[in-house]
């Protein structure tokens, strides 16, 4: 008892980076729970994948179906009922990704098991494992506990936990027969749309000005303009921006836009969700001008000012321009 | 076209103070703001713009406390036609899990092609609800939906998801399901003058445990598979250097260390 299994996550023929993180904490759990780390895979054609995942679990349990090529919830919740209620491991580790997240909640209620969604971190009280999660765009944190069941699973964020370099272990790949009868009935994957590309690429620019939830109207980005301009950088958002049309989804800086990596980096108005600081805490140095001193961007910025955006950045492109 | 949206009244904390109540467990609301849920109002859109455009009506629901009636109604001002309010005492400290068996006792006696909620809710942000309740309603779902296609009503729709970095996944789906909506899908409208004034006569349908035919331990902290131990506020890692002094004074001191640092 004890195990821990991780259910790898790939998409297009790559593992994506969140299995590596989650197995990497996985290791680390199961030691603490005295079980071993199993890596699941689901697929077709995967075996270079479970090659990858050999030194980084114990054991690489593999399901290969051409039904599983393309990931489908419907299916890989049929697969994974099975797989869980024949070999109850402790607890069961899932990305907190679009995959995750169309797959996670369902499964854990079919099969009865308290799931603790986006957890950041892991914790052990007198021998009770504990979860650490983000409440209210991640100004507040809360510790929370798994009831009344031997079983348990978490979805876990990404980039939460390190990928780090550890002992190989070695793990035997383990063929596991398909569970699966048919053909997904109710749910059919159809294809992947590349985001549209527009005329400025955010991710080459070395100086990215962007812009979030505190400009408020449209009418006000004018003077963001205006620093990104004086700054000799591009103009960004954060999701509110572009979920409000008033910057073109390739404007967008955060998990689901673009990962950005500039030398200076200078977010207005952003108070630093979990998933816009994906896209940004990489830039070499970050300004923040907020005038919530608790907002997280401040977490995360090299020099920040704590006042009001409508004061503070035409103070600044003035000085810019001035010289 | 049948559609059920599924609402939570929260606290705007975006820019708020925010103060961890004394037991740990909960937050000061007294002097927060409440409003819909923001993806929950983009769902809100989706259903208006289908019963726009194929006739049918739309149900709005929530778990929540009289102070939840100002979101409901603004449902209805934006042309929702129907608000079930589900309240108990009994139901507070309710988890996903409890929360979606409440909604899934109450939708036994209504009928919809599409459930929608919104992708998670940005107090606790758990992102659950959806995909639990359709698994107790029997029926298929699809998380983070930013786009939808109803290909035939009543049968299949054709939605596309919201993965990483900026790529869609589409999916085919039958009818009916649960789709979760991501935010930035539609342009939420606002609700007319005339709207607002006709939901503040509408009655609001309320139904607490024993309506819904719930036990006790079925629901709240009983019911629930997460418990939450305690809040707290999260350990501070190296903070960004504070700049402090008038808008010239702090502007005059960041060129002066970009340009230091040579990235100006």
């Amino acid at each position: 008892m004890g195990d821990v299994f991780v259910l790898a996550e790939h998409r297009r023929g790559e593992l994506r980076e969140v299995t590596l993180e989650m197995l990497g904490k996985g290791r680390e759990l199961a030691g603490q729970m005295g079980g071993s780390l199993k890596a699941v895979l689901l697929g077709h054609g995967v075996d270079a994948f479970s090659g990858e995942l050999a030194n980084q679990a114990h054991e690489i349990l593999v399901v290969e179906d051409e039904r599983l090529e393309d990931f489908n919830a419907e299916l890989y919740q049929k697969v994974l009922v099975s797989l869980l209620t024949e070999r109850k491991p402790t607890l069961t580790l899932i990305g907190h990704t679009a995959f995750g997240m169309d797959l996670a909640p369902s499964l854990a209620a079919e099969l009865d098991l308290p799931l603790a969604t986006d957890c950041i971190g892991f914790e052990f009280e007198g021998g009770r494992l504990l979860a650490i999660r983000e409440r209210y765009g991640g100004k507040l944190q809360a510790r929370v506990s798994f009831k009344g069941s031997e079983q348990y699973m978490a979805t876990v964020r990404q980039a939460a936990f390190p990928i780090k370099e550890l002992e190989p272990l070695g793990g035997q790949i383990v063929a596991v027969d398909s569970p699966l009868a048919e053909e997904a009935r109710r749910k059919k994957f159809i294809e992947y749309v590349e985001a549209a590309v527009g005329d400025v690429d955010i991710a080459q620019s070395e100086v990215v000005v962007a812009v979030g939830r505190g400009i408020k109207e449209q009418e006000n980005l004018e003077i963001v303009e205006k620093l990104a301009r004086a700054m000799g950088g591009v103009l960004a958002g954060s999701r509110p921006v572009i979920d409000s049309g008033w910057l073109p989804p390739d404007r967008q800086v955060g998990q689901s836009g673009k990962t950005v990596k500039p030398k200076l980096y200078i977010a207005v108005g952003i108070s630093g969700s979990s998933q816009h600081l994906a896209g940004m805490k990489g830039s070499d140095t970050i300004v923040a001008i907020n005038k919530d001193p608790n907002a997280p961007i401040f977490n995360v910025a090299t020099y920040g000012i704590v006042d009001d955006l409508f004061k503070v950045v035409p103070a600044l492109t003035e000085q810019l321009s001035g010289g | 076209m049948e559609t059920v949206v599924c609402v939570k009244h929260v606290p705007e904390t975006a820019e708020a103070d925010i103060v961890i109540r004394g037991d740990g467990r909960g937050i000061e609301e007294k002097d927060l703001t409440f409003d819909i849920n923001e993806a929950d109002n983009y769902a809100l859109e989706e259903a208006l713009l289908w019963k726009e455009k194929f006739g049918g009506s739309i149900t709005v629901i929530t778990v929540g406390s009289e102070d939840a009636n100002m979101t409901v109604r603004m449902c209805i001002a934006k042309g929702a036609d129907r608000a079930i309010r589900l309240d108990d005492a009994r139901f507070a400290g309710s988890d996903s899990y409890a929360i979606a068996r409440i909604l899934h006792a109450a939708l036994k006696d209504v009928p919809f092609d599409v459930v929608l909620t919104g992708i998670q809710a940005s107090d606790d942000g758990y992102g659950q609800v959806g995909p639990i309740l359709a698994q107790m309603l029997g029926l298929p779902h699809v998380a983070y939906v930013i786009e939808t296609e109803i290909v035939e009503e009543g049968k299949l729709a054709r939605v596309h998801r919201e993965l990483e970095g900026g790529l869609h996944e589409v999916v085919e789906i039958e009818l009916p399901a649960v789709f979760t909506i991501q935010t930035g899908i539609n342009e939420p409208r606002y609700a007319s003058i005339l709207g607002i004034r006709k939901a503040t006569k509408k009655e609001i349908d309320l139904s607490g445990l024993d309506a819904l035919g719930l036990e006790e331990d079925e629901v709240g902290e009983a019911g629930s598979k997460i418990g939450l131990e305690k809040l707290f506020f999260p350990p501070m890692g190296e903070r960004a250097q504070i700049l402090e002094g008038s808008p010239q004074e702090v502007s005059a001191e960041l060129v002066g260390l970009l340009k230091d640092k040579g990235v100006v």
